[in-house]
């Protein structure tokens, strides 16, 4: 038990650290045109990496997956709202399995 | 009075990560009970962690009989886009915010609220921040207590099809500005084809996930602001 404890300790801590320690350091807005143009193009880089390829195999097949990404992709492309697209995107795989069995 | 709006429009961003939370965390404390971790032992590492990938990682390992060192590496690994996502969360809140504020908002930066407060226009207000993390982080741990706790409750039909939420999520972010902006569209693209090739090819697939976030992110980020370096006016629109 206290083994599970030091460990979850350990994991809090260090991820804390790693997201607090960036936030209380900077305090300044960064004039750098080089570093300025790079933060603006973190969250697209970081999103797109994170999507691309782990959403085909977020649900229980490629094949519903692909279709709840399809609709995901339509509809943001109509620009929806991030709700909206969620829910398409799930609600799309929900039926593909049902129809497709899986 | 300004404080409470923008608390609302907070609590309003949240509720679609709310969404996405839920299944995700239900799987863990689903995972976590299975490997025979107490409920309430599953629930605190959700709740002072808050980190999906971070989590599963940290579950193996101690089920491994991993070392505390291996233990804090991976971690260090896994969450260190957080920094990234800290950083340029810095450039989005005011100069004056004090250092308690700071502190207490970075506990809740996560890819879902990174990826939701960097698309509002405005300045982000502590207020906001409140919002925005208040509900995502009740269901993140109400999700992980009901997954330890019934662990067949939910269809395995519904829990699939909640799997993708949250990259729909993500799309309804990425996408519409690539629309008219080439630099948007630059980005992505470098962005998913690295990602491809880190997952497909022979031995740039043997590194991992944790670290092939980061390398594509500072990768694709760098070469879009060689590439097209903003103006100092659009990047505070």
């Amino acid at each position: 038990m206290n083994r599970i404890l030091i460990s979850i300790a350990i994991m809090a801590v260090t991820t804390y650290l790693i997201r607090m320690l960036p936030m209380v350091l900077c305090r300044k807005k960064i004039e750098n045109q080089f570093i300025q143009s790079f933060l603006y193009y973190v969250p697209y880089a970081v999103l797109a990496a994170m999507t691309f390829p782990d959403i085909f195999t977020s649900t229980r097949s490629l094949a519903s997956a692909s279709a709840g990404c399809l609709a995901a992709l339509w509809l943001a492309f109509k620009k929806r709202g991030l709700l909206i697209v969620a829910l398409g995107a799930v609600i799309t795989v929900y039926l593909a399995e049902w129809l497709i069995g899986i | 009075m300004e404080k409470r709006s923008e608390f609302i429009s907070g609590l309003k961003d949240g509720l679609p990560i709310c969404l996405g939370y839920i299944s995700v965390s239900f799987a863990f404390g689903m995972l976590a009970r299975q490997s025979g971790m107490p409920i309430w032992t599953a629930v605190l590492m959700s709740m002072s962690n808050v980190t999906s990938a971070g989590q599963f990682a940290g579950l193996t390992l101690i089920l491994n009989q991993g070392t505390y060192l291996e233990l804090a590496m991976t971690t260090l690994i896994i969450n260190l886009r957080y920094s990234l996502m800290s950083l340029s969360l810095t450039q989005k809140i005011g100069e004056h915010i004090s250092t308690w504020k700071r502190a207490a908002i970075s506990f809740g930066v996560t890819d879902e609220l990174f990826a939701v407060s960097m698309q509002r226009r405005a300045t982000l207000t502590p207020a906001y921040f409140a919002g925005v993390i208040l509900i995502p982080y009740l269901g993140w741990a109400a999700g992980t207590f009901l997954g330890a706790y019934a662990s067949n409750m939910m269809s395995p039909a519904l829990s699939s099809a909640l799997g993708i939420a949250i990259y729909g999520m993500f799309l309804a972010i990425i996408i519409p500005p690539c629309e008219s902006m080439k630099s948007i569209r630059y980005v992505l693209i470098i962005a998913i084809a690295l990602s491809l090739a880190f997952r497909f090819l022979p031995f740039l697939n043997q590194i991992t996930s944790g670290w092939v976030i980061i390398i594509v992110t500072l990768t694709a980020s760098a070469l879009a602001a060689l590439r097209y370096p903003i103006s100092q006016e659009e990047s505070h629109e």
